[in-house]
């Protein structure tokens, strides 16, 4: 099973623009540190970013927590995005792909699930979300395709 | 003691704003010597003294508010501006913030001398309060210089980011009717929109049928990045322009792919040379060796 964090977890405010690069920038950089390749690093990186984005955007700002996690030889990051924002009703419905309750494309939700190995939506509507995802330096065996 | 008392107790924030008041002058005669107002004042003395005489003002206002702890005190307004402008000529002139910092913090000196020399019969504890609180206050003034060093430096770091988003989307005219235009680093919302407007712009002027947007340099694109590429693609079709999208590396393409992105609509060329020869072959011209030997194969399409 998942080992816990094998190092403090770092967190990152998701107040603007600005930070979302932040966020982009320490995730590639951990990734990196924790032996990601080009195609591993580039997807986690890109699902950070929608999901930094969705904080920002749907839920008026929160947190970002990076964590190193390791699972018998294979390292990876646990990353939590963390709001207190309004919430989703139906979660199925936002990770369809094409919905949008803004004006984008309505791929970042899903997308970011695609580009993962682990996926977890915890959200009602009036508590806030948080989406934590787990990424590993390889593709292991057991990762789920959807 | 109660402060309704009618023979008005002592109050180190009366005592002080009093001193500051009474001995405006002398303060100011003092502080002109110091280098951080003799430096920046260079002309004529008068302008300093001047200058240290509104810092003066400012600071009875404070004082007597008792706010002395409050850097936001409607006290320091007036004097923002002057003691921001003077810690910036301080650090142009390659002091560091600690050292600017510290020629503030030195103003505390004059005034806890001659509040000392004022109350040289009163009670010790009257001393003690007295003193503490103007070094309170003028410990005050010191963050209110950094903060607005601070700022400014903020300021100057937001036109810096102003000025590189226009200079960082350059469209370049690779031939009569073609243009293109390599971006690099982070597409973010304000910087696609400059883009775009360069690129339909340049599309205008030099009447171009094609235009290729190069993605070398761009670290990331997720849906929000591939949503301008395409209303940047869309409007240049609208301006009778075929774009052409350049230079997806291999992890972007699958990156793309799983995020769901569909790009089947968008003319996508692996490199820019070879939307270069895809465009010269759409206006009908061709690359041809001067020793008439034909071209190997990838100049077009």
């Amino acid at each position: 099973m998942t080992t816990g964090p094998t190092a403090a977890a770092l967190r990152l405010q998701i107040r603007s623009d600005t930070d979302l690069s932040l966020v982009r920038q320490q995730v590639r950089a951990k990734a990196q540190e924790a032996g990601f390749g080009l195609v591993q690093q580039t997807k986690v990186v890109t699902a950070a970013s929608e999901l930094a984005r969705n904080t920002l955007v749907h839920g008026g700002g929160g947190e970002m927590e990076l964590a190193e996690v390791a699972q018998g030889g294979t390292r990876g990051l646990r990353l939590s995005f963390i709001d207190s924002g309004p919430g989703m009703a139906d979660v199925d419905q936002a990770l369809t792909d094409g919905y949008t309750s803004g004006n984008g494309l309505g791929l970042g939700l899903g997308g970011a699930r695609r580009l993962v190995q682990d996926f977890q939506i915890d959200t009602r509507p009036g508590a806030g979300t948080t989406v934590t995802i787990t990424a590993w330096a390889q593709s292991l065996g057991s990762a789920v395709h959807r | 003691m109660s402060d309704l008392d009618a023979a008005a107790p002592w109050s180190p924030q009366q005592s002080v704003a009093d001193l500051l008041r009474q001995r405006r002058e002398q303060i100011a005669q003092r502080w002109a010597d110091l280098p951080l107002f003799r430096s920046v004042f260079t002309v004529t003395r008068d302008e300093a003294v001047e200058a240290a005489q509104s810092v003066a003002d400012a600071l009875v206002v404070v004082a007597a508010s008792g706010r002395v702890d409050d850097i936001e005190a409607s006290g320091f307004d007036s004097v923002r501006t002057q003691i921001g402008r003077m810690s910036a000529a301080r650090s142009r002139a390659g002091l560091s913030v600690g050292r600017v910092a510290g020629e503030v913090a030195a103003l505390k000196d004059a005034v806890v001398e001659l509040l000392t020399a004022e109350l040289a019969g009163a009670p010790v504890e009257h001393q003690h309060a007295a003193v503490l609180y103007a070094a309170e206050l003028l410990s005050t003034l010191r963050l209110v210089a950094m903060q607005t060093m601070f700022n400014e430096g903020q300021e100057l770091i937001n036109r810096q980011r102003q000025q590189l988003m226009e200079v960082a989307t350059p469209v370049i005219k690779l031939w009569h009717g073609v243009v293109a235009v390599p971006l690099i680093g982070t597409l973010d919302s304000a910087r696609s929109q400059v883009v775009m407007e360069n690129l339909l712009d340049a599309i205008v002027a030099q009447q171009a049928r094609v235009a290729i947007l190069d993605v070398t340099g761009v670290a990331t694109v997720d849906t929000l990045v591939a949503q301008h590429l395409l209303k940047t693609v869309a409007s240049a079709r609208l301006m009778g322009a075929e774009c052409i999208i350049t230079g997806i590396r291999p992890a972007i393409a699958q990156t793309i792919v799983q995020l769901g992105i569909d790009l089947s609509d968008v003319a996508t060329r692996s490199t820019l040379a070879d939307a270069l020869g895809y465009a010269l072959d759409q206006g009908g011209l061709q690359v041809r060796r001067t020793d008439g030997r034909t071209v190997s194969a990838g100049e077009s399409r």
